[in-house]
């Protein structure tokens, strides 16, 4: 497949030389110039179709496939050949869904989880990354070191955080219990915090380290973009400083926000990374995301048919809820321009 | 970004509460981002006994022991040049198609063109699970019919990680291609280039900022990604991702060695991030907030 770029380079070039030459001669046959027209139309086509063809084969294709597999009954057995599995209608929806059995129980509980997990950590980076920014607005000595400083988190490989989190948060060695128990004193006892119910905490607390810088760095490009005539004019108006940020920065930072809110949605709610590398193959209940938790119900119990079904339901989810959001967003967008 | 490119908020001087807040916070905000940095760094020259025991904030004496042995501990190296080749061959492909990609969808219009970026926007939200088993199950047949090995080789993992950069840097590249005057690709096209031409020789130097800010995401997003390195390697092609996680699972775990390890596989990302990221400030300001 990567052989296509080279490929599509060459003729794209080719037919630009070509397509040169009736331009400079306004005289040329009719035939030339019909197919230069013709090379002109499918020319941005061309330009796009590595694109396109990579998108097809790793993303659209595999969810087509992955759609398909929803309906069958696919355990190891038919795992060589997938297409020879069993059409089973159907049941792996009805399985998934079916909160009063266990499968269906626990993937609900990872559900909630996640919606939880989601709410509050998007919440936390985007105010944790518009208050910097916000800060951050007018120049002070250090602020260039604080910001390159701020960035370091969102550089970081995911794993290399995560395991150094994950260190921190160990029983008997770890600096958090060393500083609540040993040093503060504030828990009777070490507390564990990668197993249990305090696995959401560490999660929680990981996922904004990580994610928050990126909600700094866009709305720091936002305000970029606010004018500075519209400060001005609020000062001269005498409005002060806090003044200035509720009714200027604020308002003019909500089409940022808008994209933002929902990229920082839907990486969280999708998040894979921070999980695996922080508890393994398999999280903790209190910290089970959905998607560790349909990886497990695939990979660890090889029934792929019901994993599928469950990342299709999860995909429908997604697609609604930004649905609903544009929607909503725009609309109020639109009300607050009049 | 210069302080001569950033736009103060206003003249006037900020008010007491203000400064008060503002030092409160960032002092607060820069020990959170610190303290993980700090582990890691001082952790990495820390004797075995001090990272076995209870956590101390002062090394009782610096070694660089780790450095040494995490070559031997685990396949580091070989772990570490196939994270690059991966990394690297992906952001080339990856920036080289978007550039192509952007500039279609900003200088022309044609039939498809909104459904073309809706189409790839989309792809964001797609759940990297649902497509992971059937993309494995594709290069596996595509093995079986045809002998290119794309499961378990770089290749493969190389084809992946190019697509999952490429949505964002088609969008963001076709905000930048926006912003950089036409009049400048038209006065191309009357000197006799061919539009590809005014591509490679006005539009691309003139967009630099962005098609930086777009290469550094795609190599971020080949380096950290563990989903589909856990699935799609094997033992000669395993990326740094998984790799880092042998030295979890030897008998005793050298805390010392995988914090030593985590800061050289971190140094090369996080050096390159912060030398260019003025670029992804200036790209994002360009393209994509816009």
């Amino acid at each position: 497949m990567t052989a296509d770029i080279p490929m599509t380079t060459t003729t794209a070039t080719a037919q630009v030389d070509k397509q040169a030459a009736p331009g400079k001669s306004p005289g040329a046959a009719r035939g030339p110039r019909r197919t230069g027209r013709i090379r002109r139309i499918a020319l941005p086509y061309l330009l796009l179709l590595p694109a396109l063809l990579l998108e097809l084969l790793v993303h659209l294709v595999p969810m087509a496939i992955g759609i398909l597999m929803s309906f069958k009954e696919l355990t190891q057995f038919f795992i060589r050949d997938w297409t020879t599995a069993p059409w089973s209608g159907f049941d792996n929806y009805q399985l998934s869904v079916d909160f009063d059995a266990p499968v269906g129980e626990a993937l609900l509980h990872s559900f909630l989880v996640t919606c939880g997990f989601t709410l509050l950590s998007v919440g936390l980076c985007w105010l944790l990354g518009t208050a910097t920014a916000i800060f951050l607005q007018d120049t002070f000595r250090g602020r260039g070191l604080l910001r390159t400083l701020f960035l370091v988190p969102y550089a970081l490989p995911v794993y290399t955080a995560v395991i150094t989190w994950a260190f921190m948060f160990q029983h008997d060695n770890g600096l958090v219990n060393h500083v609540l128990h040993d040093q503060l004193g504030l828990t009777d006892k070490p507390s564990f915090w990668l197993i249990g119910d305090n696995s959401f905490i560490a999660l929680l607390t990981v996922s904004v380290w990580k994610g928050w810088p990126f909600a700094f760095l866009i709305v720091m490009a936002g305000l970029q973009n606010i004018p500075r005539e519209l400060y001005e004019a609020a000062a001269l108006d005498g409005a002060g400083m806090w003044q200035q940020i509720r009714h200027i920065t604020l308002p003019s930072l909500r089409p940022v926000n808008q994209v933002l809110v929902l990229v920082l949605f839907l990486w969280t709610f999708n998040d894979f990374n921070t999980p695996f590398a922080l508890f393994g193959k398999a999280a903790p209940e209190a910290a089970d995301l959905i998607s560790i938790h349909i990886y497990q119900s695939s990979f660890v119990t090889w029934n792929f048919g019901t994993g599928s079904a469950m990342s299709v339901l999860l995909l429908l989810f997604l697609l609604v809820v930004t649905g609903v959001y544009l929607l909503l967003t725009s609309r109020r967008r639109k009300t607050a321009d009049v | 970004m210069s302080s001569a490119t950033s736009k103060p908020r206003s003249p006037m001087a900020a008010p007491r509460s203000f400064l008060w807040a503002r030092r409160i916070f960032l002092t607060l905000l820069t020990g959170f981002v610190l303290v993980p940095v700090y582990v890691m760094i001082s952790s990495s020259l820390k004797p075995l006994q001090d990272v076995s025991g209870t956590f101390r904030w002062l090394p009782s004496g610096l070694t660089i022991r780790p450095y040494i042995d995490i070559w031997s501990t685990v396949p580091l190296a070989d772990y570490f040049v196939n994270s690059a080749i991966v990394a690297s061959a992906a952001t080339v492909c990856s920036v080289v198609i978007a550039v192509f990609a952007a500039y279609a969808v900003s200088r022309y219009r044609f039939r498809g063109r909104r459904v073309f970026t809706v189409t790839v926007l989309s792809t964001q939200m797609l759940p990297g699970i649902l497509f992971l088993l059937p993309l494995f199950l594709i290069y596996v047949s595509i093995g079986n019919t045809t002998g290119i090995a794309l499961f378990g080789s770089r290749g493969g993992l190389i084809l992946t990680y190019l697509t999952f950069s490429l949505p964002f840097s088609i969008w963001m590249l076709i905000g930048y291609f926006d912003s950089v005057p036409r009049d400048l690709d038209e006065a191309a096209l009357v000197d006799g280039c061919g539009p590809i031409g005014a591509l490679l020789r006005v539009v691309v130097p003139a967009a630099t900022p962005g098609i930086v800010a777009v290469a550094v995401y795609a190599f971020m997003t080949a380096w950290g990604e563990v989903l589909f390195a856990s699935v799609m390697t094997n033992d000669t092609t395993r990326t740094l991702a998984i790799g880092l996680q042998g030295y979890a699972s030897q008998n005793d775990v050298y805390w010392n060695q995988i914090m030593a390890a985590s800061l050289v596989v971190s140094v090369p990302v996080v050096a390159g991030f912060l030398l260019l990221q003025r670029y992804l400030v200036a790209g994002l300001t360009a393209g994509a907030v816009k």
